[in-house]
């Protein structure tokens, strides 16, 4: 008898999860995602104070020719920061899909570890005690910063019994928060520093040169490989903690390994650009709304779209207004605003 | 036996509620005077009592009924208010991270402040009254905004969809200000910064003023809905099944909530953090009741706020730091305590 329930049982398992997993819209929405990726750059490169066609951007990138300035332009300055922009983007769009799949919070992202917030505190100090420091050091330390702050409010979801809840890790994560803003605060407002600070937090790729990429590209493709790796774990966790753990998984060494990645991608992302909240909160949404629950198209598709998305605003954000810039951080969580009123109201869960 | 052994309950944990609120009472007299002592000059408690009672220096006086005073009144007045009202705001939502923030208050009024800061020529006269005014215009703005977006119009107000609101609206004036702060003059950008770190700065009897008849008619207000907000913190439906009318009630006590923090905002600027984290000392004193809750919150956040405001005078003389800094400061390390000790 059970052997006749059983097999049915799964089809409909299968089916309805078919239904909700869409790998047919995944595969178009990564092919169509990376050609549009690709154009994407294109345009963000040729567009800008100086106009420089599409061809010469090709040429440029192909057959450089260091005499011709045009191709010093492209080679020096747009072309790291706008691979900068789209390396970014992948990382806050992969690191919020980790952290609301681990969460089970539709309003995780990776700020909620205090990553931001450490890093902010760290930049305050650099700039109170040793102003002038080398921009790859301020990297170095507000990277530092990052891991500092999600290892407290790790520490502390990991010391209270009971373990690491969702909601706890929030809860610590917003009191982190309030207590090195605070301070960075104090820090800056005695230092006169503030308004350096404010630009990073505003958030930036302008400054994104060669050096940095070449540091940061190993780690960021390896973490993203890792979470492609770990992802059908992350589904099995964003059904529940209680149901991961009857499927076989260890989920408190899943849990460390996710947050892992997550320090890795957004760390190093906040460390170069600033804090460029909203793309981990928006694009992990967008995505599956587009391809469903399956963790394994979620982070691909999440990682180009992503991409595209920090490029685009890169490039809004230099058109607006030329020659200013608006900074991207701000122009990216204005855009966020609507989609995110949007989610409120049709937001049927509670919290 | 039942119910004999529940009343004696009741007349302990009363009786217990009772006591917190003497001691904590008893503290900010304390830290008044404390307080008063603090600073370049020095006012010990017999020259305070002596100052009080007409028969102190010019000088004295001076410094007690100019200075000190009327700033210390404000820190009373602007903790209990903002305490008081992240308590109706946690009671409401039944979130325990709600808070006055929440409903885009501190956002709207810095950002206000702001627009006025970077577009009125820098004289020195205008802004000490016209920004209070500016601050509750644009903290009332954005709370109505944030009730018109989360309003629908077959459901009411839900406080999922409430708090959800709020966080997006507060992020997009946080964004439009980070902008307008960019392009601000470094003086410019120093004052609009300690302002949203949360100082006294109004120290002023006008301000106690105009901040007293808020206080004095949304604080009794309150307490005197303690019952009902009891009630709604059973959930929505039994709530409704308890005779409360519940959309009418959420309404007129979130009305409450946001006149006393947009009041209280706009003398002190952004001391968000008291809001969030009085409610939750004064739960853990005098546990959930409202009768007792609201009270205890009120006094917990008044003792914060002068507490901070008094660390924020005297640590690094002749400067000082924000009291909302220091708030921060202190309330963050216990709030992280009680989570890694708390059971679930």
């Amino acid at each position: 008898m059970s052997q006749h329930v059983h097999p049915l049982k799964d089809e409909a398992a299968e089916k309805s999860f078919k239904l909700r997993s869409r790998p047919w819209a995944a595969t178009f929405l990564l092919t169509g995602g990376l050609v549009a990726l690709v154009l994407g750059l294109g345009l963000s490169v040729s567009f800008g104070a100086k106009a420089i066609p599409l061809y010469t951007v090709w040429q440029a990138v192909f057959s450089f020719n260091p005499d011709v300035t045009e191709h010093q332009i492209i080679q020096e300055l747009r072309l790291p920061r706008v691979l900068g922009g789209a390396m970014v983007g992948a990382c806050f769009a992969v690191a919020g899909a980790i952290m609301q799949g681990m969460t089970r919070n539709p309003l995780a992202d990776s700020g909620l570890l205090g990553l931001n917030a450490g890093a902010g505190f760290m930049l305050s100090l650099c700039f109170a005690f040793f102003p002038g420091l080398p921009y790859m050091y301020l990297i170095l330390y507000s990277f530092l910063g990052a891991a500092l702050g999600t290892a407290i409010v790790f520490g502390i979801g990991a010391l209270a019994r009971g373990g690491l809840t969702p909601v706890r890790l929030v809860l610590a994560g917003a009191a982190l928060s309030a207590l090195l803003g605070a301070l960075s605060e104090g820090i800056s407002l005695y230092f006169r520093t503030g308004q350096d600070l404010a630009f990073w937090y505003a958030g930036g790729v302008a400054g994104t040169k060669w050096p940095q990429l070449k540091i940061m590209f190993p780690w960021v493709a390896a973490a993203i490989v890792g979470a492609i790796v770990l992802s059908r774990s992350l589904t099995m966790l964003s059904l529940g903690e209680d149901i991961a753990k009857g499927l076989g998984q260890r989920t408190k060494l899943v849990k460390l390994v996710c947050a892992v990645i997550v320090l890795i991608l957004a760390g190093s992302a906040v460390s170069v650009v600033g804090a460029v909240g909203f793309v981990g909160l928006i694009i992990p949404h967008l995505t599956r709304y587009l391809v469903g629950v399956d963790y394994r198209w979620i982070i691909p598709c999440s990682a180009v779209l992503g991409s595209l998305l920090v490029i685009l605003a890169d490039l809004a954000a230099r058109m607006i207004n030329p020659p200013q810039e608006i900074p991207i951080g701000a122009l990216i969580a204005l855009l966020g605003v609507p989609f995110f009123l949007y989610l409120a109201r049709n937001e049927r869960r509670s919290l | 036996m039942g119910s004999a052994s529940y009343s004696l309950y009741e007349r302990r944990s009363k009786r217990r509620g009772i006591t917190v609120l003497a001691i904590l009472g008893a503290l900010i007299v304390v830290t008044f005077i404390i307080s008063v002592n603090t600073g370049y000059i020095r006012l010990g408690p017999l020259d305070l009592i002596r100052t009080l009672f007409g028969s102190g220096t010019d000088k004295q006086e001076l410094i007690l009924f100019e200075f000190r005073l009327p700033r210390i009144v404000i820190s009373v007045l602007v903790g209990a208010g903002l305490a008081v009202s992240g308590c109706v705001m946690q009671g409401i939502s039944r979130n325990a991270l709600a808070d006055p923030g929440i409903l885009g208050i501190n956002a709207g009024a810095g950002l206000m402040v702001m627009l006025f800061v970077a577009f009125y020529p820098a004289t020195a006269a205008a802004p000490v009254f016209l920004l209070p005014l500016l601050s509750l215009l644009g903290a009332g703005l954005t709370a109505l905004l944030i009730f018109t977006l989360a309003y629908k119009r077959h459901e009411g107000l839900s406080s999922t969809r409430l708090l959800l609101t709020g966080i997006a609206v507060a992020a997009g004036i946080s964004a439009a200000t980070i902008v307008l702060t960019l392009s601000l003059s470094p003086e410019k950008y120093q004052f609009v910064a300690t302002w949203m770190a949360g100082s006294i700065w109004g120290s002023n009897w006008k301000f106690v003023l105009a901040l007293l008849p808020w206080i004095f008619i949304l604080l009794p207000f309150v307490f005197y809905k303690a019952r009902v907000m009891n009630v709604l913190n059973l959930g929505d439906t039994t709530a409704t099944g308890l005779g409360a009318s519940v959309p009418r009630e959420q309404l007129v006590l979130l009305a409450a909530a946001v006149g006393l923090a947009a009041s209280c905002v706009s003398v002190s600027g952004g001391i968000g953090f008291v809001g969030l984290i009085g409610p939750h000392l004064a739960r853990r004193l005098v546990g959930p009741k409202h009768q007792m809750l609201l009270p205890a919150a009120a006094l917990v956040g008044s003792l914060l706020v002068i507490v901070s405001d008094t660390i924020g005078r005297w640590i690094i003389q002749p400067s000082e730091i924000a009291a909302g800094i220091i708030v921060a400061v202190l309330g963050a390390p216990y709030f992280l305590y009680l989570l890694a000790r708390a059971r679930s």
